[in-house]
């Protein structure tokens, strides 16, 4: 039986939700409209307007209100319709969730959830298609994972409410139509995955840029990392990788300057320098507003052909 | 705004004298321990920011004992007296302030972030309005775990003018959570005048507009307050629904210790003194009898003896080792 990512992220919402009386759920459309992308869309009815909650346009209110449920014993499960919204919420996040434990000298732990969608690739435009991943991952005291795959859509959720502290998990409409069997369910959030082996080249990424790196993968025999955590780092699948083929590409859809790819080549030069026989690359998003025509936006992202073009350049 | 304010608090206290008697030795112990902090920010024992809500003592006096013990507090960075009072030991506040490990925030907050988890004391937050959406939060919590518990928020005026504040009020409405709003309404955020920053000054109405109950009293009038605080819990324990409470208070003091105060008239800051919390509510318990010279002394002494003892706990208190520096980012 296969199903769809979005069917898995739908999945491991109903299970948390059937699973703990203390997990609920609150966001703008989250409950009557089914979820804007229609993740949600059942659990309403099924778990009722205490546990799936529609909340006002107020992105900084209900987040903080999140923070708040989680110090008062709850799990809330706090959906910010896209990333480009959260940014209405990042005070709550970075002044509140993050810092609360090691400010009060650990007293408090904030066992919050926030889920968000990131990404291009739909011809959204701008104001919808950012990548703000490495701005969550710049920050001490939370979480940060990106579920590439069903089997991370279906349980990266469960995991992340099982931890004490708060997780911002991103979600990825690009692959809300991807289709894949459903694993297990439990997964962790602590380590990184080589999804496929290879020889050549290590390619280095996350979230909507995986299928993409598989896809270039086939052509540059590349083995392709997916970070899956994006804080705290995972950097021993990427070195160990890098061991063998002693080549990287990191490939990132935020934009080049301070990307979450420049921290990863930084590392790799601090604890994997020897091992290689090229200078690292990347492939970002271009630094510009994801434009709306089509041709544009692709310009603008990170495709398969770049990414075997710079492997490529590795070798010349 | 004008130097005119309105005449001291006066008549007769409807309290037992035993109330009344703790009511002002609670005033004292905050109003003791901030003239100290001030004396030891002059000698660098205490740095950083370092706001003194003293002026303001009425209002967490009158406040604070109208909650119960199992309620939540949501404070400001102007908390110290809250903290105090709350039942936090004046040890482990004037601790924290040295930035040493015995402090209730372990040395991580200092002044502005004082907590005690144990006594649901939830900061001692510092991003002016920051502190509303986590009460909704708190109150929510409570709300659906059918808990009795309420959650006390307080804030200044300042806050009225961020988002945080209008959405907070509209949600926690909405949802009807247990929450009540207490605004400190000292006329100034940091340097800026209220009628200088706000175009509705009228401040209940902003609660009013989101459907809100609201009340108002008299800030440096510990009666008036307290009464306020019982009839604002009363109604939220009995309507399941949200309150805003709006205290008009004066700081007599700078913003924090970088303040010149170039921003109010001396003369204003003069008239309000005649207000001021802990002298108009002694001369009322004199004039009916309730407290004698003998007592104030021996209320001023205690405080002053409490002061000692956490200046002292603080002295020798120590430091936390810099290998913990990144102990509890994350939960073990």
């Amino acid at each position: 039986m296969t199903i769809t990512y979005r069917e898995a992220l739908r999945l491991g919402l109903r299970e948390a939700l059937a699973r703990d009386e203390r997990v609920f759920l609150m966001g703008e459309d989250v409950g009557k409209y089914g979820g804007t992308y229609a993740v949600s869309k059942g659990l309403l009815e099924e778990f009722g307007p205490e546990r799936v909650r529609d909340t006002p346009l107020s992105e900084l209110g209900f987040v903080g209100a999140g923070v708040g449920a989680a110090l008062g014993g709850l799990r809330p499960i706090v959906e910010v319709m896209t990333v480009n919204f959260s940014l209405l919420s990042l005070d709550q996040v970075v002044n509140n969730a993050a810092l609360l434990r090691h400010m009060s000298g650990g007293q408090v732990s904030v066992p919050l959830v926030i889920r968000t969608c990131s990404g291009a690739g739909r011809q959204l435009a701008a104001q919808h298609s950012h990548s703000f991943e490495a701005w969550y991952a710049h920050v001490p005291g939370i979480k940060v994972v990106a579920a590439a795959t069903i089997d991370d859509a279906h349980g990266m959720l469960g995991a992340a409410l099982a931890d004490p502290d708060p997780v911002v998990v991103f979600e990825y409409p690009a692959l809300f139509e991807m289709k894949g069997e459903p694993g297990a369910g439990a997964v962790d959030i602590a380590t990184a995955k080589v999804r496929r082996p290879g020889k050549k080249v290590t390619v280095v990424t996350y979230g909507a840029c995986l299928p993409k790196a598989l896809q270039a993968a086939e052509e540059i025999d590349a083995e392709v990392v997916d970070l899956r955590v994006l804080r705290p780092l995972d950097m021993a699948p990427v070195l160990e990788s890098i061991r063998k083929t002693r080549r990287a590409v990191v490939v990132d859809e935020t934009w080049r300057s301070g990307s979450l790819a420049a921290e990863i080549m930084a590392r790799i030069m601090e604890q994997g320098f020897y091992d290689l026989d090229a200078p690292v690359a990347r492939v970002c998003a271009e630094e510009v507003p994801i434009p709306y025509a089509r041709h544009l936006e692709e310009a603008a992202l990170p495709q398969p052909e770049k990414i075997v073009a710079a492997a490529k350049a590795l070798f010349s | 705004m004008s130097v005119q304010v309105a005449p001291p608090p006066s008549g007769p206290v409807p309290y037992p004298k035993e109330l009344s008697l703790a009511l002002l030795a609670d005033m004292l112990r905050i109003r003791r321990l901030e003239e100290k902090c001030a004396a030891l920010y002059g000698e660098g024992k205490i740095r950083g920011f370092l706001h003194l809500y003293i002026g303001e003592e009425a209002v967490a006096t009158g406040c604070l004992r109208a909650l119960a013990p199992e309620d939540n507090i949501v404070a400001t960075y102007r908390e110290h007296g809250h903290a105090l009072l709350r039942g936090v030991p004046m040890g482990a506040i004037m601790a924290e302030m040295y930035g040493k490990r015995e402090g209730c925030s372990h040395g991580r907050g200092g002044s502005m972030h004082l907590f005690d988890a144990s006594r649901r004391f939830y900061g001692g937050n510092a991003i002016v309005g920051g502190g509303l959406p986590l009460a909704v939060g708190l109150g929510l919590a409570g709300k659906l775990k059918r808990e009795s518990r309420l959650t006390a928020c307080f804030f200044g005026e300042g806050a009225v003018a961020e988002g945080a504040f209008h959405e907070s009020m509209n949600l926690a409405q909405l949802w009807r959570t247990p929450v009540v709003f207490f605004c400190e309404n000292n006329f100034y955020a940091m340097g800026t005048a209220l009628e200088r920053s706000e175009s509705q000054t009228d401040l209940g109405v902003k609660a009013a507009a989101y459907g809100m109950a609201t009340l108002q009293a008299d800030g440096m009038d510990v009666v008036a307050v307290h009464e306020a605080a019982k009839r604002a819990c009363a109604y939220v324990r009995a309507q399941h629904a949200p309150i805003f409470v709006e205290l008009r208070t004066y700081r007599f003091r700078a913003h924090s210790m970088f303040d010149p105060e170039l921003y109010r008239d001396k003369r204003e800051v003069e008239a309000w003194k005649t207000r001021g919390p802990l002298h108009t509510f002694s001369a009322r318990l004199k004039a009916q009898g309730h407290l004698t010279e003998a007592e104030f002394l021996e209320l001023d002494a205690r405080a002053q003896r409490e002061v000692d003892e956490a200046v002292a706990f603080a002295e020798a208190g120590t430091w936390e080792p810099v290998e913990d520096l990144a102990k509890d980012l994350y939960t073990p």
